[in-house]
């Protein structure tokens, strides 16, 4: 037992060598160890004030949100008229729709919440603050999201009017817009850090993101398609696996990626 | 407090520092000139740990860069020409997120030292879009003293301000430097740098290639001195 916490002592010790020369994130150090440098905020307490600055900044403006919602209401209605379809083929179409109005109008916002960064040199005074780069990337995209799921939540109830869908309103079919956001905005908000930085950052976004997001946009639609056709659970449990896994992956990999990605 | 040697930075297949060696001393308030395109920006961005070095070792308050970048952070403030504020957030808003970003604990009491001492106490509740340039610069400095930095970086801060706002700014600059601050300051007003570093050095062609104190320029001036340096 002796020989176990020893052992464990000495790892957190070597991890506290590596925090401070910063080959090791410090935030994942035990709480009761101290690095001898100034002290710095928690993890959480950083993404938070992150999220926190935007969500103040942006209802002060709703420069973002007006934008999105109206952009969005325009792509539904404009389907409405020009899909002018039989009820069973709506149907069919749909979940296509509602995920194609939500990818345009969510790389509007993105592109927008890097734009606002990076413009005034923002992104230079986050860069500046000692604290893990990938504090910059969770605290965009916690933001990213709630402005995403403002807007789904205003053109939901508007969707079902004109699709005459009320299974919109079902909490599956939530937890599926939730997911499906979710992957979208964690690999848009990884390149819209890296898109902000060329001249081109308006047509080079959706460049880069839909072929990327490709996978999160055809399961959320399947899935979302399912559940409005009256599936059984276990049939829409395929699309629902790869959102969940496509959703882990891409957390993960821009919380590895994210400082390479915003060093110039 | 500010140790480099040997510092090359390239970009591409363009060379920006060419070896570039230089020192500070604690406390010491060093004027950084030289031509458009020397480099200056380069060289505090490398400082300020936004850009790495391609060769060379930088310390920092006692740790290295790149390696040790967040502790350097910590104990650094920086000053550009662009303001790194959110104009839709309040003068006190924009200090209470960067005190936040810094983990200040007791962030009220600081932000109010801070913005007595930048002069905009009455505005603290206004939105940062509608404050003039020098407003917006002092608040900049504001920001860049929340954390009570040991070094600070000031990147051409005079760009784009009036003369009051210059003269503002002066007496601002003055009392961070007072607290006993290590500051490096670009700038290409030559007369406001003269009134307040204690060093000048002249960086031309990615190297420092001349340098002096303000005791060593009592003999001549600075123009004559920046003159004779780009000449060389």
């Amino acid at each position: 037992m002796a020989v176990k916490s020893k052992s464990r002592e000495q790892r957190v010790e070597r991890r506290k060598q590596k925090a401070e020369s910063g080959k090791f994130p410090a935030f994942l150090l035990p709480p009761s160890v101290g690095l001898s440098s100034a002290p710095r905020p928690s993890f959480l307490k950083a993404t938070l004030a992150i999220v926190k600055k935007d969500l103040v900044a942006e209802f002060r403006s709703f420069e973002l949100i007006s934008a999105m919602l109206v952009f969005s209401l325009l792509i539904i209605i404009i389907f409405n008229f020009a899909l002018e379809l039989d009820i069973k083929t709506r149907q069919t179409v749909t979940a296509g729709v509602l995920w194609t109005t939500f990818a345009f109008a969510g790389t509007l916002g993105l592109n927008r919440s890097m734009a606002v960064e990076k413009d005034r040199g923002c992104m230079d005074g986050l860069l500046l603050a000692p604290v893990d780069r990938s504090v910059i990337y969770f605290g965009k995209a916690i933001s990213n999201l709630a402005f995403m799921l403002i807007v789904e939540a205003i053109v939901l109830p508007v969707y079902a009017i004109l699709y005459n869908e009320v299974r919109i309103f079902e909490l599956s079919f939530i937890g599926v817009i939730l997911l499906g956001s979710i992957g979208y905005i964690a690999v848009g908000t990884l390149l819209s850090a890296m898109s902000v930085q060329t001249r081109t950052r308006d047509v080079l976004l959706p460049i880069l993101l839909f072929p990327i997001a490709i996978p999160v946009l055809l399961a959320s639609v399947k899935a979302s398609g399912g559940l409005l056709a009256g599936l059984e659970f276990s049939e829409i449990v395929t699309p629902l696996n790869i959102l969940i896994v496509y959703d882990v992956i891409f957390i993960a990999v821009a919380f590895m990626v994210f400082d390479f990605v915003v060093e110039e | 407090m500010i140790e480099v040697k040997k510092l090359v930075k390239r970009f591409g297949v363009k060379t920006i520092l060419r070896g570039l060696d230089f020192s500070v001393k604690p406390g010491e308030f060093v004027a950084l000139l030289g031509p458009n395109g020397s480099g200056k920006t380069t060289f505090l961005r490398i400082l300020a740990s936004l850009s790495k070095p391609s060769l060379g070792d930088v310390k920092v308050a006692g740790y290295h860069l790149p390696k040790q970048a967040s502790q350097v952070r910590a104990k650094l403030g920086v000053v550009s020409h662009l303001p790194l504020l959110y104009p839709d957030l309040t003068a006190e808003e924009n200090l209470q997120f960067y005190a936040r970003m810094y983990g200040i604990v007791d962030y009220r009491s600081r932000i109010n030292e801070v913005l007595d001492m930048v002069g905009l106490e009455n505005r603290r509740k206004d939105l940062v879009r509608t404050f003039s340039r020098g407003m917006q610069q002092r608040l900049t400095i504001g920001r860049a003293v929340i954390h009570d930095p040991e070094v600070m970086l000031f990147d051409e801060p005079y760009t784009g301000l009036d003369q009051d706002a210059s003269e503002m700014l002066d007496e601002v600059l003055r009392s961070v430097a007072a607290k006993g601050r290590t500051v490096v300051m670009t700038s290409h007003d030559l007369s406001r740098a003269e009134n307040l570093a204690t060093r000048f050095d002249i960086l031309s062609r990615g190297v420092i290639t001349a340098s002096a104190t303000q005791k060593q320029l009592k003999k001549t001036n600075l123009l004559d001195f920046y003159k004779q340096a780009l000449a060389e």
